[in-house]
This record gives C-alpha cells, sequence and structure tokens, in this order.
C-alpha cells in the first residue's frame, strides 16, 4: 500500500520563490482558484459530452464505456473548439482589454460632460 | 458538441489534437477519461494563452509601455533589460505572465495527481521491465549539480531527481504523461520529434559518417535517444543524466520500446568515465540551457576528449538571442525569470562558436544550422513557433573533430 499523501503531494510547489504579477496578492489568488475551477468545469463538461454521445450511440451506459471511449477526429476537434470557444469566454475581459488597448475609447462619463456643455451656461 | 466544425467557424477550427492520439508504451501511466479531460483542457488552456493572449503583448508594448518608456527616457528601449523595465508594470503583460504562469503549475499539478495515484504499480513495472538489466547503470555517488539543485526547472516539483519512495520514477512519469499540454503533439508521436529530426538530419548531412557509438548526454527519460537507438540498431548507445528516476523510467520504456541497443547510465556531462576518443557522435537535445555558463565550458570540452578524429557533436537548442528583436528577446527571457530557467538568459546571449573554440575546437570545424522536427503530420499539425520558446525547428551547433 502507498505511504505518500497524493492529494498533498499531487499539489506541492516547485522550489524557487514564485512572482506575483498582479497588484494584488489576494487577486493573484483568486485568479489561480477561478482557472482551476474553470478546468474542472471542462472536465464535467466533457464527461457529458462523453455520455451523452455514448447514450445515444449504445443507449446504455457504464463507467468502462466511459473510460474507454474514444472520440474519432472530428469529435475530438469538435470538443477542442468548445474549449477554445470556452476559453474565449472566461478571458472576454483580457480581450476587451487588448481591443481597448488597440483602440482606446472616452468613458460614458467623458462623453458625458462634453454632451452637458452649455447646460450651466 | 455537433455544431463545431471548420465549415462554420473557419480559422477557430485549429484546435489541438485529442491527448488519446499521443504515443502509448509500457511505462506511460494510465489516465482516466476526467484525467484525460483535465490535460485536454489544458492543451487548449495553452493554446489560447500562446495564440490569443500572447499576441497582444506586443500591442501593449508598441501602444503603451514602449511610447511611455521614450517619455520618460528620451529614447526607446535598447535592449532587452530596458524592454523589461518598460513592461514590468504593463497590466496586460502582468495578466499574460499570471496566465501562463498559471498553465505551466497547474499541467504539473495534472500530471503528478494521475501518476502518484499509481505510484506503486509504475514503480513495480520499471522494475520488472529492468529486470537487473546492463543496460541500466545506477551510480549513487553522482551528485546532484547546483544548476540543477537550486530551483526546480520549469515549475516541476521536486525536479527531474527528487525520490518520494525507493526506487521512483515518479519525476519522469509526470514529464511524460504531462508533456502533450505544452507540446500539443507538435514534437511527434512519443515526444521525440528532435531525435527523429536528427536521425533525417545526419542521412541528409553526414551520410558517409561512421557511427558505431553514440552518447547522448542530459537525456532525461531519452525521449529523443530512442528514435535515435533505433535509426542506428548496431551502434552502441549511451544515454547519460544525473537523475536516477528519469533513467529508470527512460529504461524501461526503451525497452518497450524496442531500443535494445541503448544503455542509461547515470553520470555528470561535465565529467564522464569513458576513455578519451570514444564516441563517434555525441548529441543533446535542449539540453545546454538547463546547465551553466563554467558547466557548458567543461561539457564542451567533454566532447571535444570524447569525440574520435572525424566525430561530430550536435547539439539542439531553443534559438539564441542575437538577431531578435530586443522585445521578442525579452520574451523569450520569461522563462529565465519565471519558469524556473535560471541559465536561459545567459546561454542563449552566447555565440556557441566562441565556448566550442575556447575549449579548443578549431573554428573551421565548428558549425551553426537548424533542425527540424519530424513528426507524423496525418495525426499532429506542421511545425511553427506557437509559442515562444517551443517551436519545432531547432537552432543547432556542433563541430566535427579534426580527421587524424
Amino acid at each position: 500500500m502507498s505511504t505518500i499523501d497524493v492529494f498533498k503531494l499531487a499539489n506541492t510547489r516547485a522550489k524557487g520563490k514564485r512572482p506575483n504579477f498582479l497588484d494584488d496578492p489576494a487577486v493573484e489568488r483568486v485568479l489561480s482558484i477561478t482557472l482551476a475551477v474553470a478546468g474542472e468545469l471542462a472536465v464535467t463538461r466533457e464527461r457529458l459530452d462523453t455520455v451523452e454521445r455514448l447514450l445515444a450511440k449504445n443507449d446504455l451506459l457504464s463507467q468502462a464505456a466511459i473510460d474507454a471511449y474514444e472520440p474519432s477526429e472530428q469529435e475530438a476537434q469538435q470538443r477542442a473548439m468548445w474549449h477554445q470557444e470556452y476559453l474565449a469566454r472566461i478571458f472576454r475581459i483580457v480581450q476587451q482589454e487588448l481591443e481597448a488597448l488597440e483602440r482606446s475609447d472616452p468613458s460614458s462619463e467623458d462623453v458625458g460632460a462634453t454632451l452637458a456643455e452649455g447646460e450651466s451656461d | 458538441m455537433a455544431e463545431y466544425g471548420a465549415e462554420r467557424y473557419g480559422p477557430s477550427a485549429d484546435v489541438p489534437p485529442d491527448y488519446r492520439v499521443a504515443g502509448r508504451h509500457a511505462m506511460m501511466p494510465a489516465a482516466n477519461h476526467d484525467e484525460i479531460a483535465r490535460f485536454n483542457f489544458l492543451a487548449n488552456l495553452v493554446k489560447y494563452v500562446s495564440t490569443r493572449v500572447l499576441p497582444g503583448t506586443a500591442v501593449a508594448y508598441q501602444n503603451r509601455a514602449e511610447p511611455a518608456f521614450e517619455d520618460k527616457h528620451g529614447h526607446k528601449p535598447r535592449d532587452r533589460r530596458e524592454v523589461r523595465k518598460a513592461m514590468e508594470g504593463d497590466p496586460y503583460y502582468k495578466i499574460w505572465s499570471a496566465l501562463r504562469l498559471n498553465t505551466m503549475e497547474m499541467r504539473q499539478q495534472a500530471g503528478r495527481s494521475v501518476v502518484l495515484r499509481q505510484l506503486d504499480e509504475l514503480n513495480a513495472a520499471a522494475k520488472s521491465l529492468n529486470d537487473d538489466k546492463p543496460t541500466l547503470q545506477l551510480d549513487p555517488s553522482v551528485e546532484i549539480p547546483r544548476y540543477i539543485g537550486s530551483v526546480d526547472n520549469h515549475l516541476m516539483p521536486g525536479s527531474y531527481y527528487t525520490e518520494l519512495v525507493a526506487d521512483d520514477v515518479s519525476p519522469a512519469a509526470n514529464y511524460d504523461v504531462g508533456i502533450f499540454v505544452t507540446t500539443q503533439g507538435l514534437f511527434g508521436l512519443h515526444t521525440d520529434g528532435a531525435g527523429h529530426g536528427l536521425v533525417k538530419w545526419l542521412a541528409d548531412n553526414h551520410p558517409d559518417l561512421k557511427i558505431n557509438r553514440i552518447l547522448d548526454i542530459g537525456c532525461g527519460l531519452g525521449h529523443n535517444s530512442v528514435p535515435v537507438a533505433l535509426g542506428f540498431p548496431d551502434a552502441e548507445m549511451y544515454a547519460v543524466d544525473v537523475a536516477a528516476p528519469m533513467l529508470r523510467y527512460g529504461h524501461a520504456r526503451a525497452q518497450d520500446l524496442g531500443a535494445t541497443n541503448l544503455i542509461f547510465k547515470q553520470g555528470n556531462a561535465e565529467a564522464l568515465d569513458f576513455p578519451d576518443q570514444h564516441f563517434d557522435l555525441i548529441y543533446s537535445t535542449m539540453f545546454v540551457h538547463e546547465t551553466s555558463y563554467k558547466a557548458l565550458h567543461r561539457i564542451m570540452a567533454e566532447c571535444r576528449r570524447l569525440l574520435r578524429p572525424g566525430g561530430l557533436h550536435v547539439h539542439l537548442e531553443q534559438p539564441p538571442f542575437h538577431g531578435m528583436s530586443p522585445f521578442e528577446q525579452f520574451l523569450r527571457d520569461w522563462d529565465a525569470y519565471y519558469n524556473n530557467e535560471p541559465f536561459w538568459s545567459t546561454v542563449h546571449s552566447l555565440q556557441m562558436t566562441d565556448v566550442m573554440a575556447k575549449v579548443g575546437f578549431d573554428r573551421a570545424s565548428l558549425f551553426e544550422t537548424k533542425v527540424t522536427a519530424v513528426v507524423d503530420e496525418t495525426i499532429f499539425p506542421k511545425a511553427g513557433d506557437f509559442d515562444y520558446g517551443r517551436g519545432c525547428v531547432w537552432y543547432t551547433f556542433g563541430a566535427q573533430a579534426e580527421a587524424a
């Protein structure tokens, strides 16, 4: 029987000081947790897809059948595309940050100020 | 998910293959449905971050960081260190960095969680395949050098050498089971595209070189040793590394893949106990960046000592910095600072021809070239530098020892 603490050791850190990129370490921590949750949702979604496809194919379901399921090349591509769209949804804010970098817009408040010009005259 | 397809989505259909197409062998840890789905997610996350997020760092640099630096200093950043000063506070660079760091860490967690739950079975499988064969030569007196022991390379907890239990293979098993996440098959069915590429390069460029004895230094688990051993089945071949877990796993894996002419030997490439002029071919793949300045010179000197007259040494590496824009150098340096590749920045600034000349190789014998991965393109995408430092065309340098 194994004597090692698998749950702890699987998650252990690499030797070497970890950088903090974001200004607030608390935000950095939330990002790590959010990404892990995102990953687990993706895993669940892929499993559900397997279940659905198998149910449709075989009209039966077993644990072994799920583990043995191998998507065809086309099915695998569909699943990977789902992942890419899913990631695009999660990282919407990063994409939008880049779009704002490419074309900066005034804020509504700033526009509001220009639209109000003359109001106090 | 049946609505997805190239016909409706065009370029969005360029996605990584399913994990299940990666090559299997007797030592590969078994992964269940959800563990495979986790690798698929991570492969897609790496692809997303490198193709959708990373390119934006250049926009952030041009539109924001570079102009701000120029305003402050009166000139544009002149080298990668000044680019770093300009970029390190940039919010877009920071989110890319934070995402990339997390992908590296999550890949390690995913691999280790698969491996450690079946650690006893894996160690037993290795023991059974290794079976006290003379082709596995471990030497517990070999010390872990400072350049491997100071930080865990590419954020791999425990690095190549940590043994959780006696006769452990877990570092190699984790390396092998999860490498698909970062390579996505670009390096070939068995992550052996560099080895196959080297065999082809030798056939194309040195068809008449007599190769009876081969040495692979810093072999790791032998991803790129096996294809060379299979390419020269009549040669006696040694693959050396400092880390016993890599050698145990690598030897067992090689036995299963049919490379029985391949001897895995624990040793430090700075000083090996082979006789002078013993080898016809000495090579390494993605090895020299995980050494140090002094060690690199000692390794090159050792190559010179071990090559027979007319013999060849060849090293495949990430591209050097000379000829690159300061911004690209800066991006590649990410690994040096944040991916625990502490020698990365220095090694890529060196002129390898100078290093080799310094240890005594005749300048006329030196060469610099490129070697392209040979992979199964029916399964895997064609070569492309999709992620900085991880393309599958390698900068290659070496020398042919003077004939007697």
